[in-house]
């Protein structure tokens, strides 16, 4: 079976369309690596490893999510990554996010992130949905000044004004999802991380949500997508990569790496 | 825009791991604060007392021991305020060491999410404890006043005592933190090993009894001996400790400290990798 490789995708889009129709570059990876380390037999006690280590029986298996990817995104793109389950995406995603570091290579971003993966990180059921908008923006790397400036605007989004000071615990899961929401995006963030997580909360919820999507396109804040759904990917995304087994296996316009993919994904089956 | 407000994540800038953590726990110092108050507000929210809960809870058990104890070692009438000083350091390192270990473990599911310098949430848990010594000093002078052990000035000396029972603290939380992180049975061992510790420390029972004892190098081994001691001995003598007496402490902490965060931040890519 043989598929495009990275080299020939490359060429199908010349430098200088990209110049002219995007920014500068704001994301870069050269020659990215992450290894895992997955132990080879589950040792879930501190006495089971000392007893092994004794007896020079512990091994790690290596695994490598990602293995020499580069790929450049420049400003104002909506970049899709594709692939199968452990394919390596949503790893990519964390190193753009700054939750793994590059085992070799670089990573080079420009501008303030926003990971939509941290939606409610940190949510507390005992304190208030006020002190949990605190505690959350301030995790996301926001100062308590600019988490008081927000604030209300973050509460109107996600349309909890008359909850906002009782406990998390009271709060059914769509508005706790709402509420991440609204303080993950309320900023204005160069890059934005997405990781599926769209399909949160009511109808009315998903309709604003996918606005607010919109409206960042438009106002020229680059998205990383990963998705399952190429109808997605088709939509919204200017160019695709096309993840496989931790490879950049092709990238390049949307239609062509979708079609590739899902002539590959047939033939799988 | 000017470039300057625009941040650049280089992943290929070489900082060393330990100076990058100190830098971007400062740059979190906001979440440092909420996690505190997190702390504090949760703890209590759903008690009737509330946050007096933090000054009853060491009251009582001065009270207790101090009664049960002075019967036992109390010839001495400043014993009660011995008891007390050398209480209030061992818990607050005790406590500190734990819930940095139970902090980090309830961070680390995070730490999948998103990114938090790590050793925001060790700090934090200091914090909670610096919070708590301060609350619970309100109840040892309350202690000193009934039982009748004058209160000199010498006790704002504490607060440099408290400083390098932080560091020592601190350090041994993060070291203690790398071997928890892998085996969660680590802080059911370091429970007991606190025990101990704590008997063969003389926080209830003076330093004659070791060292008439014939097991004198058991002081000179304890670190935690000399930390008790200098917060100790402004509260209960009423006078600032001498250099013999400050400096091993002050070493103690410092190395400590130092020793946890680099073995801390060094380890600390790896737990993301190690999933």
């Amino acid at each position: 079976m043989s598929l495009p490789t990275v080299s020939d995708s490359l060429s199908l889009i010349s430098p200088k369309r990209l110049d002219e129709a995007w920014g500068e570059e704001v994301i870069r990876f050269e020659n990215l690596s992450v290894r895992f380390r997955v132990p080879a037999e589950r040792m879930r006690t501190f006495k089971e490893f000392a007893i092994r280590r004794v007896q020079g029986k512990v091994s790690f298996r290596e695994h490598w999510a990602l293995r020499d990817v580069n790929l450049s995104i420049r400003a104002g793109e909506v970049f899709g990554l594709v692939g199968h389950n452990g394919a390596g995406k949503s790893t990519l995603l964390k190193v753009v996010a700054r939750i793994l570091k590059p085992t070799t290579g670089r990573v080079w971003v420009k501008g303030r992130v926003a990971p939509l993966l941290g939606v409610g990180a940190g949510f507390h059921p005992e304190l208030t949905g006020r002190e949990n908008v605190f505690l959350n923006g301030t995790l996301l790397g926001f100062s308590q000044q600019e988490m008081e400036e927000k604030f209300e605007q973050i509460v109107a989004f996600a349309g909890l004004e008359k909850f906002i000071d009782a406990p998390l615990r009271t709060y059914s899961s769509g508005m706790r999802a709402r509420l991440g929401f609204a303080v993950a995006t309320d900023t204005q963030p160069d890059i934005l991380l997405v990781d599926e997580v769209l399909a949160v909360g009511d109808v009315a919820f998903r309709e604003k949500s996918t606005a607010r999507m919109n409206e960042f396109i438009e106002r020229g804040t680059t998205i990383l997508l990963v998705s399952h759904s190429m109808n997605t990917i088709l939509s919204i995304c200017h160019r695709v990569a096309w993840i496989h087994q931790g490879r950049v296996h092709m990238v390049g316009e949307t239609e062509q790496v979708v079609a590739a993919y899902q002539a590959n994904r047939d033939n799988a089956r | 825009m000017s470039s300057t407000n625009i941040p650049i994540y280089d992943s290929a800038q070489r900082v060393h791991p330990a100076l990058e953590e100190l830098r971007e726990s400062i740059r979190y110092r906001y979440l440092i604060r909420q996690i505190v108050r997190r702390d504090i507000l949760t703890r209590y929210k759903r008690s009737v007392l509330g946050v007096a809960w933090s000054m009853l809870n060491p009251l009582g058990m001065m009270v207790v021991m101090t009664v049960v104890f002075s019967t036992v070692f109390g010839r001495d009438e400043s014993y009660p305020a011995y008891l007390l000083s050398g209480l209030l350091a061992w818990n607050f390192m005790a406590e500190a060491t734990t819930s940095i270990m139970r902090n980090l473990v309830w961070g680390s599911s995070l730490l999948q999410r998103i990114y938090v310098p790590r050793t925001a949430f060790a700090i934090s848990s200091i914090g909670t404890g610096l919070v708590n010594l301060a609350l619970s000093v309100i109840p040892l002078v309350l202690v000193m006043l009934v039982v009748g052990v004058p209160i000199r000035l010498s006790i704002l000396f504490t607060p440099i005592a408290a400083l390098l029972l932080t560091a020592f603290s601190l350090g041994l939380g993060l070291l203690l933190s790398v071997f928890a992180m892998y085996f969660p049975d680590v802080s059911e061992m370091y429970k007991v090993a606190l025990r101990a510790w704590m008997y063969l420390t003389p926080i209830i029972y003076g330093e004659e009894l070791l060292a008439n004892g014939g097991a004198k190098w058991l002081l000179v081994v304890n670190p935690m001996r000399y930390l008790v001691n200098i917060f100790r001995i402004p509260i209960r003598e009423g006078r600032i400790p001498v250099w013999e007496e400050f400096w091993p402490a002050a070493l103690i902490a410092g190395v400590m400290l130092a020793v946890g965060w680099l073995v801390f931040t060094r380890q600390a890519d790896e737990f993301a990798y190690r999933v």
